[in-house]
């Protein structure tokens, strides 16, 4: 299903899009805020895109050297090329430990690799341990968000869904009880669990440790009370050196949700005594992404999810109606790298507006990557007949003044004085919420004859 | 000696000749009081941008091409559409980049941007006793940076304010959100209907909660769009191009 029938299904109710699109809107100016109080901002993704391209360059390198430092601090290093490899990874290594409880915090990765399924098919239970992970994973919905999750859910949402799942008392939405709650529902599931996952933000080259940030410490929570570490990593997640995180996590907490720093920069270096510490490095079609030159530097994200709030489309269409791991723009110039076919409508699910690469800390140059795909997508996919035949039409027209005189004519006499049924029906989807522009007397060319024969 | 007028040639995109002639005439009656010697070029016809924006820029070259044959004489191209010039400016590096091409691609600007930026007018006379607002269409603001936006850090300024702050009488209205996009984006506004309808509306609301009587913008591809769903709500506010306010009794 394309996005245009998502997300018209989603402006089915209204009060929710403006209540969607408005929760975001806080979030986009509470960025805009802590954002521009760093003296410098501007400099400062510059300086992150830099870094980014510059790891990017030499990833070859990077992960090499990563690799060493890693194994050096005694950590297990995997590489997976695909999903299927990075989750059979991890289960072997659940079954080593025999291992039937798993605590994860949030990772978009392991969401792109469909995990949670695959473990939960080989009788393992995988519990969110992100809130509003948790909230969509008791849904049985995939997040709508890569930073919030469950922005779609109101808290009264929420309500019903813990009385259900956790058993709770009706609350009329408050956030401090069902907060409350959900605490002691996993607190119980991080004291009983075997092994814990995380994703992973930032992985240094120089030192073979990875960083994490959350805002909860239910990353540091699951990895100090399980007996195994699991990390899991795409390729693109290194950085050089441990100094680079001062220009990262300033701009990634910031772009996020406006806050200066997350709550917790977790620094994970080496194992404790007696525990095992496991680090996945995952392809899954970012080396060929790498090798398309104009989308290359969609792989600089920091999955800070900024281009997701401040974008009018997303605003009021959902997470969801994009059907992809990572939604909004950055997942719109993401999947049709993945698949193509699958993906298509959704670099066309945006305005061009180019908001999302003002606000992008690493600068990738979202909006310019959608123009660049819509070229891609129609010499590559089958286009719709009328929409095809009609741009077609229209480059022999506009490349002809002949051609292009007669049919402004002819528009604008059918404008004029076609009957209003002919004009405003079923396939006209201009005319369902909006008139037609008034047609004048004369066009412009016209006008102009005239007025240079009258001197 | 007299000193020799900038030739300018005049710009009017395919949507403005054919639905909106007033606009292509404003435009022509303030650049020919602003002292430069216009020319209209005929055979004129569109950038390609629709086909471009929907991924069919491969078909859109006979287009460019016939626009750069139009325009290569002059010392600008002037056209009262961002969209338009960006599109001119950005999208024509698909044609093979000889002298011609890329001078009209360095040459061509919006019209507020002309009269700011290379005829360095702010105070063109104009009196337009009206509550005022103002669109700020994406293309031209992100695009062309007519104007700072609130994504990024840096010091306010903004071409169309500056002109409108010198008309007397009109009083500029301050709206909650100050460059968010209208919905319109070309052919989305017809294949993501519900979406594009729908930011039309929230534009138009922020408008009206603002007091606003008269929207304006320099780019009339949003406004039509605006003005489409402000004639079907049968909302009190007028849709005018900026060019039209412009040049309103100088």
């Amino acid at each position: 299903m394309s996005h245009a029938t998502k997300a018209a299904e989603f402006n089915k109710d209204e009060a929710k899009v403006n209540w969607h699109d408005k929760a975001l809107w806080y979030v986009r100016e509470k960025r805009d805020k802590s954002a521009h109080n760093v003296q410098g901002w501007e400099y400062l993704r510059q300086l992150g895109s830099n870094i980014k391209a510059n790891v990017l360059s030499n990833l070859d390198e990077y992960l090499v050297q990563f690799e060493a430092n890693a194994k050096n601090n005694g950590v297990h290093v995997h590489w997976a090329s695909n999903a299927e490899e990075h989750n059979n990874i991890i289960n072997d290594i659940l079954s080593k430990h025999n291992a039937k409880k798993v605590v994860k915090s949030k990772s978009m990765l392991t969401e792109e690799c469909h995990l949670n399924p695959f473990l939960e098919s080989k009788g393992i239970e995988v519990v969110d341990t992100d809130l509003g992970e948790r909230i969509v994973q008791l849904a049985q919905e995939p997040p709508s968000h890569i930073v919030l999750p469950a922005i779609h859910k109101t808290k009264e949402d929420v309500d019903e869904l813990f009385q259900e799942h956790l058993g709770t008392k009706p609350s009329q939405g408050n956030p401090e009880y069902l907060v409350g709650e959900a605490r002691k529902h996993l607190r119980d599931k991080f004291l009983n669990a075997d092994v814990a996952i995380t994703g992973v933000n930032f992985a240094v080259a120089d030192t073979g440790g990875v960083v994490v940030c959350t805002n909860e410490g239910n990353a540091d929570m699951g990895v100090h009370l399980a007996k195994a570490h699991i990390a899991c990593m795409g390729i693109e997640k290194i950085i050089p050196q441990e100094k680079h995180l001062g220009v990262f996590l300033r701009l990634l907490a910031r772009s996020a949700t406006g806050q200066p720093i997350t709550t917790y920069s977790s620094h994970f270096n080496k194992p404790e005594d007696g525990k095992e510490m496991h680090i996945v490095i995952v392809d899954n079609g970012r080396t060929e992404q790498l090798s398309r030159e104009d989308f290359r530097a969609s792989l600089h994200c920091i999955r800070c999810g900024a281009c997701m709030n401040t974008c009018p489309i997303y605003r009021r269409s959902g997470g969801h109606s994009y059907d992809y791991t990572i939604p909004g723009p950055i997942g719109s110039i993401l999947s049709p790298g993945k698949d193509l076919k699958k993906h298509s409508s959704l670099p066309f699910a945006s305005t061009l507006c180019g908001s999302c690469s003002n606000v992008c800390p690493v600068k990738i140059n979202i909006h310019e990557q959608l123009y660049k795909w819509r070229q891609v997508i129609v010499k590559e996919q089958k286009q719709p007949v009328v929409k095809k035949s009609i741009l077609k039409t229209a480059g022999v027209v506009l490349s002809k003044p002949g051609l292009y005189r007669a049919a402004g004519k002819t528009a604008r006499f059918m404008l004029k004085n076609a009957p209003r049924f002919m004009i405003y029906n079923k396939l006209n989807a201009w005319g369902k919420a909006r008139d037609l522009p008034e047609v004048k007397g004369q066009n412009f060319d016209d006008w102009y004859k005239k007025r240079q024969k009258n001197g | 000696m007299q000193k020799k007028k900038i030739k300018v040639g005049l710009f009017i995109p395919c949507y403005i000749n054919q639905l909106y002639p007033q606009v292509g005439i404003a435009t022509l009656e303030l650049l020919e009081k602003l002292d430069v010697d216009v020319d209209y070029p005929q055979g004129q016809t569109c950038c390609g941008q629709p086909l471009g924006n929907s991924g069919y820029e491969e078909d859109s070259k006979g287009i460019c091409k016939l626009f750069v044959k139009n325009f290569k004489e002059y010392d600008f191209i002037v056209g009262p559409s961002g969209s338009c010039i960006y599109h001119i400016k950005h999208h024509f590096d698909i044609l093979k980049q000889t002298p011609e091409v890329k001078r009209v691609r360095n040459n061509s600007y919006e019209l507020c941007e002309f009269i700011v930026k290379i005829l360095g007018k702010t105070d063109l006379g104009a009196s337009f006793p009206h509550k005022v607002g103002l669109h700020k269409s994406c293309h031209g603001l992100r695009g062309l940076k007519l104007g700072s936006c609130s994504e990024v850090q840096e010091e306010h300024y903004s071409t169309e304010e500056d002109l409108l702050n010198q008309v007397r009488g009109l009083e500029l209205m301050s709206i909650n959100r100050k460059d968010e996009c209208c919905g319109f984006g070309g052919t989305f506004a017809v294949f993501e209907e519900a979406i594009s309808s729908k930011m039309g509306k929230d534009r138009v609301q922020d408008h009206l909660n603002s007091d606003v009587e008269v929207l304006t913008g320099a780019d009339h591809s949003c406004l039509m769009h605006l003005e489409g769903i402000i004639n079907r709500n049968k909302q009190p506010i007028k849709v005018m191009h900026i060019a039209e306010i412009l040049n309103c009794s100088l």
